[in-house]
């Protein structure tokens, strides 16, 4: 049997329309042979949550510029935990100050890429922290 | 012609001899890179001569300042006669914190005012919204009612500055908000001057702060033209915008042609929905660039766009008017050209997108703070942005004669053939209907989405540089103030709006919205019933929520 493809959420939650890096990551995940899903712009964290269970993703990568992702990445996370998807890796890029670090990670959040971030660093990152599940 | 057939002749022969020269030297030392290009991939020559513009036809394509085709400026004394105007793009938290500085800006020698709002008011959402969890005042200052609006203005003598505002698709509520405190505090509708940004084209393809689909969005915005021509004439109704296709990711070349192409659908709107004369509204259109860090392609940019607005007023819509044929622009330098590490460098490459900007003509302009990439700007920050324009205008000496650079061989030759490629893609859109056609196909988006891939896959392979970033990258960096939006500007936010929604008159509130509603179902202009509807002390998300229920709601496809 081969093996499946690791299955990502590019996702933009909240009402931020930033949305040049998250495309871009999209489209090198796609590259990466990654199968993607983005959402789009403005998704609620129910939104993405739910749309992740239901597109059985192995990763959910959040998107947000706008400095609501103190509330947002979050609330992602906890949506998904509480829908038993605790197995769904959730990642976060953006404009995201040092100190937030920390909050984030202990809100379940597995890494976080800022401005300037090689492309090539997130795609290894993936396939090194990612499986895809049977 | 440009040049005596007899000059073409000289130059050829002397090109030629240093082409041979050329040949020899870099046979035994070889150029750093085969290729040189713009960021935007234009390819730019080694050198350029007569022979590059010799079929410029002086009259025809250059001329003189303040005349056809305005390449050289719409003012016929240049920045001698007005220097452009420092516009510091502003706000944050709560009104009464973006008031604060904007008096700080105004005393500092800032001549006009420009707004930036959080997303939630940027997106029709009052700050009590499921959707604005979190985003209160982050990005801007939070706007939910007339009220909001008085204390933003306060102390702002609204018939002396002109305010912009950067606002889509509430622009109707916000601009109502505006001219409703003009009313209250005595100023007559025809001495109040500004901008709201109203262009929603570019929303669906760059910057993406959405409302309702694309038809009824260009519908809203030909009534705010109709309105602006009628009762207030000093009002720029539309600021058709660059720079949001260009952070998103465009070449230079597409965002001069969307946005001139997205000012062609704005016109022919107004022209068959209201049936006005193009020299009624044109005047009043302003534009809106970006100008990145590749210095000349930049200004050929600005001095491209002037020219080709001055051909579509003149032969697409046939203007009379001389002033039908300006296109006056704000100018705001590169939000994405600057970097998080080493962000002191930013400084300078916003002195020298400034100074581009300059000299391809602006009206006005922002520059960026050090700090923009990474939070608002602090006040240290502001400072040193609005200084580096004050320092540009009042001691480097580039604006005391008018377009300096006309004439360059290669500023001319690289304006025009930037102004050819983008004829390309306007003549484009044209054969598919039109820009919203083009948008709902996809077009625009795509394109920008292959650019904006394109320049990160260059940066990824050091085809480009960014300084600190994939060269010249330290490990130490230094660390800067940032401003933080406490969370409990969300809270205060909140309050307030409650407070107004306790007073208001109910009743009265429930009839504005109910007129708004059957204005929008008989396809009325909405102006009188907005302005009457803040009056009342409606809130902005109460508005849009008629206009996404009469108009339907436009949801991102989320292109890439």
């Amino acid at each position: 049997m081969t093996q499946r493809k690791i299955r990502v959420m590019v996702a933009k939650p909240g009402l931020d329309g930033h949305d040049r890096g998250a495309k871009i990551l999209a489209r090198c995940f796609r590259e990466a042979g990654f199968e993607v899903i983005y959402t789009g712009c403005h998704q609620s964290p129910e939104q993405i949550a739910t749309a992740a269970i239901q597109e059985d993703v192995d990763m959910v990568g959040l998107s947000c510029l706008s400095g609501a992702h103190r509330y947002l990445f979050p609330k992602v996370a906890e949506l998904l935990k509480e829908q038993g998807a605790n197995d769904v890796i959730v990642i976060g890029g953006g404009i995201i100050p040092d100190e937030d670090f920390k909050m984030l990670y202990n809100a379940g959040l597995k890494a976080i890429f800022t401005p300037g971030t090689p492309l090539t660093e997130i795609v290894e990152w993936v396939k090194n922290h990612v499986a895809p599940r049977s | 012609m440009y040049f005596t057939k007899e000059l073409i002749d000289q130059s050829r022969e002397l090109t030629k001899k240093w082409e041979d020269e050329v040949r020899k030297i870099v046979g035994t030392a070889p150029d750093q890179k085969t290729r040189r290009s713009t960021i935007s991939d234009f390819e730019i020559k080694r050198l350029y001569t007569p022979e590059d513009i010799q079929d410029n036809d002086f009259v025809r394509d250059i001329g003189a300042p303040g005349d056809f085709p305005f390449l050289r400026g719409n003012h016929i004394t240049g920045y001698r006669g007005k220097c452009w105007t420092f516009r510091m793009f502003s706000g944050m938290g709560t009104a009464k914190d973006t008031n604060r500085r904007w008096h700080l800006l105004l005393k500092e020698g800032q001549t006009g005012l420009s707004t930036a709002f959080d997303f939630p008011t940027l997106m029709g959402y009052d700050s009590d919204s499921s959707k604005a969890r979190g985003e209160c005042g982050k990005c801007g200052v939070a706007i939910d009612t007339l009220e909001d609006l008085l204390t933003l203005m306060e102390g702002i003598s609204m018939d002396k500055v002109t305010t912009s505002m950067t606002i889509n698709p509430p622009a109707t509520v916000v601009w109502a908000m505006y001219c409703a405190v003009a009313e209250l505090k005595g100023v007559p509708l025809s001495k109040i001057g500004g901008t709201i940004q109203n262009d929603m084209l570019k929303e669906f393809m760059a910057q993406k702060t959405l409302m309702c689909p694309p038809e009824p969005s260009v519908k809203l915005i030909s009534d705010t033209v109709e309105f602006g021509t009628k009762y207030v004439p000093r009002w720029n109704t539309i600021s058709i915008s660059g720079y949001h296709i260009r952070e998103a990711g465009s070449t230079a070349v597409q965002e001069l042609a969307f946005t001139l192409r997205n000012g062609i659908e704005y016109v022919e709107d107004v022209i068959q929905r209201k049936g006005l004369n193009v020299d009624d509204f044109a005047h009043r259109l302003s534009f809106f660039f970006n100008s990145h860090i590749d210095f000349f392609e930049e200004i050929c940019k600005m001095r491209a766009a002037r020219r080709m607005w001055a051909k579509i007023m003149r032969d697409r819509f046939k203007a009379k008017n001389p002033r039908s044929c300006w296109m006056r622009f704000h100018t705001q330098t590169a939000g994405c050209s600057l970097t998080a590490q080493q962000p002191y460098n930013n400084v300078v490459r916003t002195a020298v997108e400034a100074l581009a900007a300059v000299l391809g003509g602006t009206q006005s302009l922002h520059t960026n703070s050090l700090d923009e990439v990474l939070c608002l700007p602090s006040e240290q920050a502001v400072e040193v942005a609005l200084r580096t324009q004050q320092i540009i205008a009042e001691e480097t000496g580039v604006a005391n004669t008018i377009d300096p650079l006309g004439g360059s061989y290669f500023i001319e030759a690289l304006t025009n053939e930037m102004e050819e490629a983008a004829w390309e893609y306007i003549h484009k859109i044209d054969d598919m209907g039109g820009m919203v056609a083009a948008i709902e196909e996809g077009f625009p988006q795509m394109e920008i989405a292959d650019a904006a891939y394109t320049f990160q896959k260059q940066i990824e392979m050091d085809e480009k540089v960014m300084v600190g970033v994939n060269k010249y990258a330290t490990t130490e960096e230094p660390t800067i103030p940032r401003v933080e939006i406490d969370d409990s500007v969300e809270k205060e936010q909140i309050k307030r709006l409650n407070s107004v929604r306790r007073r208001r008159d109910h009743r009265a509130v429930r009839r504005c919205l109910d007129d708004l509603k059957n204005a929008c179902k008989r396809g009325d202009n909405v102006m009188p019933f907005c302005i009457e509807a803040v009056k009342n002390l409606t809130t902005v998300q109460e508005i849009c929520d008629v206009y996404r229920e009469v108009y339907g709601e436009y949801r991102d496809p989320g292109y890439y």
